[in-house]
């Protein structure tokens, strides 16, 4: 099935790269020189952390709750990296290069294989897949982005917030009311709090023990 | 504005090397239910900022509309990339209309 494992790859790559584009575009139009969001894309490398980074920002808030919020999100990797430890078992330089590479895309094409083979064949052609398309994308759209003129008029922010939801759509399921909860913080704090801390609490609210899964 | 970058993918990173370095047994079940709330509660709370924030007030415009777009067709199981193409038509097809 590795023909399978090679056109699932590149797809997810071609899928994530058109999605890019809304990514420099927005992050140019945050403010962010072309080489800042550049480097977000190469450096960072983790969809959703780069938007809830380039989000604070464009709402004119601190850097710190910018990468506090870029931080946060990124936990979920440390938990593909254990799950795919094993089965890709990278050493020396090429656990730094797998780890760079471990972000939702790779893992879950990895982890839709059944042979060991498929999974770690899955991962590093995903990773790289993506990699090459949303770093072209990111850099397509910031150019892009300053010369078409506003977000808005593309929808480019209707399409982030979509974006959003489809992230946490297949999590939802058993964590409806923690999903309500981080919702409801966030609304509730956006007037009263400085730009990005709406998010940070929303992260509280998770530490407390109730409505998630069991 | 680059330091800030540079010092947050260095944060993101770590998450990602430290899942290779720390060994099996300090995983528990528990931090690992942990760290799918967290995912969960943040990409909920950036929902609704991406979807109704305007600096420091809420606002009700072309994104709410792509949310409930997307939402529907998340319900449909129509693949991500199509939902956010559709998030990105709805907001754009309405301000063009000037709504």
């Amino acid at each position: 099935m590795t023909k399978q494992v090679i056109s699932t790859s590149v797809s997810v790559g071609i899928a994530t790269g058109l999605y890019g584009i809304s990514f420099g575009a927005i992050g140019a139009a945050a403010g962010l020189s072309v080489p800042a969001v550049m480097l977000l894309s190469l450096l960072m490398f983790s969809g959703a952390s780069q938007f809830a980074f380039v989000g604070v920002i464009a709402a004119g808030g601190a850097p710190i709750t910018a990468i506090s919020s870029a931080w946060l999100l990124g936990v979920r990797n440390s938990f593909y990296a254990i799950r795919l430890s094993p089965v890709i078992g990278p050493r020396g330089l090429w656990r730094l290069l797998a780890a760079q590479l471990t972000i939702d895309e790779s893992n879950a094409v990895s982890a839709a294989q059944e042979q060991p083979k498929d999974q770690k064949l899955g991962f590093w052609l995903t990773g790289v897949a993506v990699f090459i398309f949303w770093n072209s994308a990111t850099l397509l759209g910031a150019i892009g982005g300053n010369l078409l003129g506003s977000v808005e008029t593309w929808g480019l922010d209707g399409a982030a917030a979509a974006a959003f939801l489809g992230l946490l759509w297949p999590r939802l399921r058993g964590s409806i009311w923690l999903a309500v909860a981080g919702a409801s913080v966030a609304l509730i704090a956006i007037p009263f709090t400085p730009a990005g801390v709406p998010v940070l609490l929303a992260a509280a609210i998770a530490l407390l023990p109730f409505g998630g899964k069991k | 504005m680059i330091s800030g970058v540079i010092f947050a993918s260095i944060a993101v990173y770590s998450w990602k090397l430290l899942g290779y370095l720390i060994p099996a047994r300090y995983i528990t079940a528990s931090r690992r239910q942990l760290a799918e709330r967290v995912t969960v509660s943040l990409l909920a709370a950036l929902v609704v900022l991406q979807g109704f924030a305007l600096q420091n007030s809420i606002v009700l415009d072309a994104r709410a509309a792509s949310l409930a777009v997307a939402a529907a067709l998340l319900a449909l199981r129509v693949p991500y990339i199509l939902v956010v193409l559709a998030g990105a038509l709805t907001a754009a097809g309405l301000r063009a209309l000037g709504l």
